[in-house]
């Protein structure tokens, strides 16, 4: 048995920063991402004509139904067979970004038709025409009530975010990995790195309670 | 366009919800600066009168007119969503239970109107924002949300926000329903004023004294169909039909 040593982390400690650098670069673009495109399908869905609606219905289906992690091999291997070559960190984004966009989506759609129809109207009689009530009135509202399961999504992206190591983005776990298999020291990286992300899931948990906390007061 | 023109004109309007039909062919005349006062019986087709006049009822036969534009126009699709916004940036709507903006502060929920739909500056639409709220009584409260405002105060920047975009009509759906009674005079002392003022104003409301006081005309409404109307003088005295009368009876007893 080889005793636990710590000290192994510190040759490499550049390597996992870097590596937790690129995870929260990751989860904020495919956050940010996710959170657009969450509002699109639902709205899409809510109000395009059917022709629109549908697909993208669907495609919310299949992205729901099918494992990230496939996903992000179609994104990434699969688009290069029919002529769409898109670079790794790309992929990840997108892939990350739309996955959770779906789950968003759901959630945004949920939180639209629960603002009170009295908000449509006193905007209508002001003057202001269907999109415009939905961006000034109806989304704005929607997204405060939904803030909180909106934040435990981009949590859920934050350690999801991982899996995009499998494409070779260099992100924390694949930082880890990299310093295991030059120290064979699993167990002393593999701490480390979810040492890590806890952290970096502090930081966000405390950004996201801060902005529930304003939202609270306009409510 | 002649100077007698009405304000606002509904003639024979139609409404059925399924079945159940709620305005039996209405007709509507509102002079320049005239108060007319619509009462009834819930379910009486009144609300669903004065909704139908913004367009926020889509009458199934008939046609509403505001100052010799036709506001239910036989257009279609895009065409007919301009029209309408643009009417509607005419007409202000207070509502029963305010409709304030509860994600903006008071004066956000005043300028939003003139900002986005003017393209007034901003500076400019916050001055007309903070005199529209002393004239209200708020000019204490612009930068508040709405959820820390009582209900009476809710309802005098829900008449600003409508104010703000220089209605040349109000249109006010049972303004004081929903709130508590001592809270009930502070909004009716705004109406008052506006009355002063010579704002032409529909007004849709359960409480006789206050029709009474501030009406040219009273509106009686039952059934989808207008009862009686008169001076609200003759109408609260002397109503001449037995349903007016019956109706009557109970609110002013009360």
């Amino acid at each position: 048995m080889q005793g636990l040593d710590f000290s192994v982390v510190v040759p490499y400690w550049d390597l996992l920063l870097t590596g937790a650098w690129w995870t929260a670069l990751l989860t904020v673009s495919a956050g940010a991402l996710s959170f657009v495109f969450g509002i699109l399908f639902a709205v899409t869905v809510l109000y395009a004509p059917v022709v629109v609606a549908y697909p993208v219905r669907a495609f919310m289906w299949v992205f729901m139904g099918t494992p990230l992690l496939l996903q992000l091999f179609l994104i990434y291997f699969g688009l290069v067979q029919i002529g769409i070559d898109i670079p790794a960190l790309a992929a990840g984004i997108i892939g990350l970004g739309l996955h959770f966009a779906v789950y968003n989506a759901d959630v945004i759609r949920a939180g639209i038709v629960a603002v009170d129809v009295g908000q449509t109207e006193g905007a209508r009689s002001i003057g202001f025409g269907k999109l415009q009530t939905l961006r000034y009135v109806v989304i704005p509202q929607a997204i405060r009530n939904t803030a909180p399961p909106i934040g435990s999504n981009l949590i859920a992206l934050l350690k999801e975010s991982s899996i995009v190591s499998v494409i070779g983005i260099a992100e924390l776990v694949h930082s880890a990995q990299l310093a295991i298999s030059e120290t064979f020291r699993p167990f002393e990286f593999y701490i480390t790195a979810a040492a890590l992300y806890y952290i970096l899931n502090l930081v966000l948990e405390a950004g996201l309670r801060r902005f529930e906390r304003n939202v609270e007061v306009s409510r | 366009m002649s100077l007698r023109q009405p304000m606002v004109e509904v003639r024979g309007a139609r409404k059925s919800f399924g079945a159940v039909e709620v305005l039996k062919g209405i007709d509507l005349s509102v002079e320049r600066g005239q108060i007319v006062a619509i009462i009834g019986p819930s379910g009486s087709g009144k609300s669903t009168l004065l909704r139908s006049i913004n367009h926020l009822e889509n009458l199934n036969g008939g046609e509403v007119w505001l100052d010799g534009l036709q506001v239910n126009q036989p257009l279609r699709g895009q065409a007919f969503e301009r029209h309408i916004n643009k009417v509607r940036q005419q007409m202000g709507m207070v509502f029963q239970h305010f409709n304030l903006f509860p994600h903006l502060t008071v004066i956000q929920n005043i300028t939003m109107g003139p900002v986005i739909l003017r393209g007034m500056a901003k500076a400019e639409a916050r001055g007309l924002a903070r005199g529209l709220l002393s004239k209200v009584g708020l000019a204490d409260k612009i930068d508040t949300y709405p959820s820390r405002l009582s209900g009476g105060q809710k309802q005098r920047v829900a008449i600003a926000r409508a104010l703000a975009m220089q209605p040349k009509v109000m249109l006010f759906d049972e303004a004081t329903s929903a709130l508590d009674p001592e809270r009930v005079d502070e909004v009716n002392a705004v109406m008052k004023q506006l009355a002063a003022e010579h704002m032409t104003m529909l007004i849709v409301t359960h409480e006789m004294r206050f029709a009474g006081e501030v009406a040219d005309r009273v509106l009686f409404m039952d059934g989808g169909v207008v009862v009686e109307e008169g001076p609200p003088g003759d109408m609260f005295r002397a109503p001449q039909k037995e349903r007016t009368r019956s109706f009557l009876k109970k609110y002013l007893s009360a």
